[in-house]
């Protein structure tokens, strides 16, 4: 009996079902994020302090969550590439990495637009928006790292490895609102001290959001995936016509 | 002598013998240190304050300037394949290695820093705490270190990437050493709690870096 991490293991299989996967997630992505942008436009009330500027909220708080996820997925991908070899864990954390860093880049962009008029300053040092930075770099390292080798077996595993060591930041960015007295509040979303009225349109572009990590996730796999088969066929057509070349030579 | 201390000895001479090496991370400290003030202007007072600050990140800077030959030489005359065969498991070579390069680079650039300090008025009864929480904060930078040293080891651009792969692991280091010393200036408490972060984040690089580190390493030996 396998499991399924095993059965998703062999590449054609995963490329059908994702294939029959991805136009749902796509559409739900879709269909989640509309309905959101419509209830945060004409539905949910604007804040008595912070006014219309709460709406980047539902922009800012999904991207800053799935920045975290993507993390967690590289990271996870990491460890099923070096402990038990997956071969699709690779091209899981190869796929993962850019994802993270844009959703990153815009928890980042989005929280410095909503802090200028709330804080009155784009950027302050604080234990949150400092390890959010840290976990910026350490996305364009993984990036870097990779592209920067030639081998693309050995350059997955140093990515891995170095994935696991930046593991430490997913904590101390969960808990810098709890451990340090910072300007950035204390995690309230989906609490109750948030209003339904805007719990759930948060909630939707919530769920929105992910599935729009994950409809990119996929194909950012299916991408990888077949551009290493390409590789792969280039290669033999090299041998062939190296081999061809040859014979002809004798 | 375990193979351990033969290893550690080794690098060590390797590394007063060579000079060279040390010479040139201390001498950028110098420099780096040198150039700051006449970027910012020769208000004392400013510099006094942010003296450590700038000490502090010369201090990461030189270290990490000095961060690839922990293992190039090695890799290059084929030592380091003869270290990963050996029977001293590679992750204490490793951390025979990195001890070496705080020994013999991060000590001397910790304990060169009051002196540099005195070109930026620092306030001389600061100079201890600035020592002191280089002395606790380093081990991370060396062991740190070499984890980004091994992973580049084969890499194009290596240095570069060095950097970017490296610094922003230093970022704890740093903020707490420089809460520390604010703590320390102020004459507040709170100094005993940024120290021991730092300590802590010290002794859990020296207990985990070296596993990453040999990992990196065994993959591009392999």
């Amino acid at each position: 009996m396998q499991t399924l991490t095993q059965r998703l293991a062999n590449p054609t299989r995963f490329m059908e079902i994702s294939r029959a996967a991805l136009p749902w997630v796509t559409a739900g992505a879709a269909l989640f994020i509309a309905y959101a942008m419509y209830l945060v436009f004409f539905v949910a009330p604007p804040d008595y302090q912070q006014g219309e500027t709460v709406k980047i909220m539902y922009i800012h708080v999904p991207s800053a969550w799935l920045a975290m996820m993507g993390y967690s997925i590289v990271a996870i991908s990491s460890f099923g590439l070096l402990v038990f070899r997956h071969p699709l864990a690779d091209v899981s954390a190869k796929a993962a990495a850019p994802i993270g860093a844009a959703f990153t880049l815009a928890a980042l962009i989005t929280g410095s637009l909503w802090g200028k008029p709330m804080w009155g300053t784009y950027w302050v040092w604080d234990a949150r928006l400092t390890s959010v930075l840290i976990l910026f770099f350490l996305y364009l390292g993984l990036i870097a790292l990779r592209s920067s080798l030639d081998d693309e077996a050995l350059a997955g595993k140093l990515t891995a490895v170095l994935a696991l060591v930046g593991v430490a930041i997913l904590p101390i960015i969960k808990f810098s609102v709890d451990w340090w007295n910072t300007l950035h509040q204390p995690s309230t979303a989906f609490t109750s001290t948030v209003d339904p009225s805007m719990r759930t349109p948060l909630l939707i572009a919530a769920i929105g959001f992910t599935l729009l990590f994950i409809a990119l996730h996929l194909k950012g796999m299916q991408n990888e995936i077949l551009r290493r088969r390409v590789k792969t066929l280039r290669l033999a057509e090299v041998e062939r016509g190296e081999r061809l070349f040859s014979a002809r030579a004798e | 002598m375990s193979p351990f201390l033969a290893l550690f000895k080794r690098d060590l001479t390797l590394a007063v013998r060579e000079g060279a090496a040390l010479g040139t991370a201390l001498g950028f400290y110098l420099i780096v240190v040198a150039m700051l003030p006449l970027g910012l202007g020769p208000d004392l007072k400013l510099l006094g304050r942010i003296a450590p600050g700038i000490l502090w990140i010369a201090l990461l800077l030189a270290a990490l300037l000095s961060l690839p030959r922990v293992f190039e030489a090695d890799h290059e005359d084929g030592s380091l394949e003869v270290m990963a065969t050996a029977p001293l498991p590679l992750e204490l070579a490793v951390a025979s290695k990195a001890l070496a390069h705080w020994v013999s680079t991060s000590i001397p650039l910790a304990l060169l820093a009051p002196v540099l300090g005195l070109m930026l008025n620092l306030d001389i009864a600061i100079a201890p705490v600035l020592v002191a929480t280089m002395l606790a904060g380093t081990p991370a930078i060396s062991f740190l270190g070499s984890v980004g040293a091994a992973l580049t080891l084969k890499a194009r651009r290596g240095g570069l990437l060095l950097a970017l792969l490296v610094l922003p692991l230093y970022i704890p280091t740093l903020i707490f050493g420089i809460s520390a010393i604010g703590f320390a200036n102020l004459g507040q408490e709170g100094f005993s709690a940024s120290f021991l972060i730092l300590s802590a984040t010290s002794l859990a690089s020296v207990a985990l870096a070296p596993i990453a580190a040999a990992a990196a390493l065994r993959l591009q030996l392999s």
